[in-house]
């Protein structure tokens, strides 16, 4: 039977995590994952998993950790933020090119400088091209029923990849929240065991991982990458179709809130989802027709997807919690996702960026209720007033 | 080089899944300096034999003697030649630079291409 508790996001994480009972988990602190792997080492130690947890002196020997164990045939999982991402990202993109199934708990923050410990999404967003399977989580729930299938969608022999399973620092990860907790049993069913085809430890067959690969060799293994972030998508879409049928879910690649009968939308990922239903709902109540999309997947981008269930809008607003500096106009990397999926796939739509919440700053429903209104406008005159807007910054 | 092979039909990762392959690599084709063995020298301590990293010091072993390199896998670190005890006793007059092709060397390094007939193998 499952049962529902009152979890931090990062404890309903960390209950995954021991529902999981992973191989291996390597792991430095850092605020705010830090009190996952807090909460997972009481688990290691209270004798709850069988986990072999390595201490390690940074995240870049954590990850370091994690690869080996991977390619050792572990089931492996680890926890980051921000700059301790940024420390990892050598070994990140090396995480992904060996093939090894890890999972990571990324809690969002701004990197630094200036030091900041707040939620925005600058740290995975630099991860974004190194070959990791990125999922966002609007809350606590998600955050766990996405760590749970990770582990199904990485090791998938077709799929063979990392994944970051992502959430708000603080505001859903340290935020408390009723999660429904599933039955150990049934998670552990679900994950089912580990088979590797090949690993490092097997003796009677001996052989090389991570060795030289020049000119000859080294794109056809990215051409491999290629393949396995193309099949990453329906493995995806199958394993949710099998936990929304156990656990009663409904996940996808994105959750449309009510979009089928909008003209604007905003696109959203993680905590400040809920912030705009909530707008979302008041606007309707004056009978306005907006909606939402909330990407759930970010890599594999899931271009098609999107354009389907966006092209019969009238305007959009892309909602970016970070800059990729210098892009076009200074954009956010979802905005600039987005339009070049848009525009791709034929589809003429008026869509503007705002970018919000930078270094933690709150983002309240009167500014997502003026994207809103914007939208509306841009949709009755066709015409986006501004590309980018960042909100709530000072003059 | 064998015939090079598409992305569907080699091991994911760049993983190498047969042990031992390194002797299809012919790494001797990377020598810019090749090793010639005075052997008049040789005292067969095979220090040589312990310190190079292809495995390319020739033993009979039998006799328990240095007979040669692995031209076909040496690349001409020269590696042989800096452990060699006996190139370490070579001795020169005071202020004398030892060139690493002096005749009283065990190991001698010659550049390629720059050797004697009678060297070559």
């Amino acid at each position: 039977m499952s049962r529902f508790q009152a979890l931090t996001g990062n404890d309903a994480v960390a209950t995954a995590m021991r529902q999981i009972n992973p191989d291996v988990m390597a792991a430095y602190p850092i605020t705010p994952q830090t009190s996952t792997v807090q909460k997972f080492a009481d688990f290691v130690s209270d004798g709850l998993v069988d986990t072999e947890f390595v201490c390690v002196e940074s995240e870049h020997s954590a990850m370091s950790a994690c690869v080996g164990a991977s390619v050792s045939g572990a089931r492996v999982m680890t926890a980051t933020s921000a700059n301790g991402l940024a420390l990892m990202w050598e070994i990140v993109y090396i995480a992904a090119s060996t093939r090894c199934p890890i999972v990571m708990s990324l809690v969002n923050r701004a990197l630094s400088a200036p030091i900041n410990i707040h939620c925005d999404h600058s740290d995975v967003m630099g991860i974004r091209d190194s070959g990791w399977i990125i999922f966002f989580s609007e809350n606590g729930q998600e955050a766990y029923d996405n760590i749970i299938q990770a582990i199904r969608i990485g090791e998938h022999p077709d799929v063979l990849l990392p994944v970051a399973v992502c959430q708000d620092g603080f505001i859903t990860g340290h935020g408390m929240e009723r999660v429904e907790i599933y039955d150990d049993a049934d998670v552990k069913d679900f994950v089912g065991k580990y088979r590797p085809q090949w690993s490092l430890l097997d003796l009677e067959h001996p052989k090389t991982y991570g060795p030289l690969d020049f000119y000859d060799y080294y794109y056809e293994h990215k051409r491999q990458q290629i393949e396995a972030m193309e099949n990453a998508q329906d493995v995806i879409l199958e394993v949710a179709a099998e936990f929304n049928h156990k656990f009663k879910r409904n996940y996808a690649l994105f959750e449309s809130y009510r979009l089928e009968d909008a003209e604007v939308a905003v696109i959203i990922v993680n905590s400040a989802a809920g912030t705009t239903k909530a707008v979302v709902d008041k606007l309707r109540d004056e009978g306005l027709k907006v909606g939402l999309l909330k990407p759930r997947l970010f890599r594999p981008f899931p271009a098609k997807e999107l354009v389907d269930a966006l092209s019969h809008l009238k305007a959009i607003a892309v909602m970016d919690r970070s800059v990729s500096f210098g892009a076009m106009n200074n954009a956010g990397p979802l905005f600039l996702e987005l339009v070049a999926a848009l525009a791709t796939h034929g589809v003429q739509m008026p869509v503007a960026d705002y970018v919000y919440g930078l270094g933690g700053r709150d983002i309240l429903p009167r500014e997502i209720e003026q994207v809103y209104r914007q939208a509306l406008k841009t949709a009755e005159t066709g015409q986006v007033e501004r590309m980018v807007t960042y909100l709530s910054v000072r003059e | 080089m064998t015939q090079l092979k598409g992305w569907r039909d080699i091991p994911i990762g760049g993983m190498i899944l047969e042990a031992g392959n390194a002797v299809e690599y012919l790494t001797g084709g990377w020598r810019a300096f090749r090793p010639l063995f005075g052997e008049a020298a040789c005292i067969h301590c095979m220090q040589c034999w312990l310190f190079c990293p292809d495995s390319s010091i020739l033993v009979d072993v039998e006799n328990e003697k240095m007979i040669g390199f692995d031209l076909e896998y040496c690349k001409g670190c020269g590696i042989c030649a800096s452990v060699c005890p006996v190139n370490a006793k070579v001795i020169r007059k005071g202020g004398e630079e030892l060139e690493r092709d002096d005749p009283r060397l065990c190991i001698l390094m010659v550049e390629e291409g720059k050797f004697g007939e009678e060297d070559s193998e």
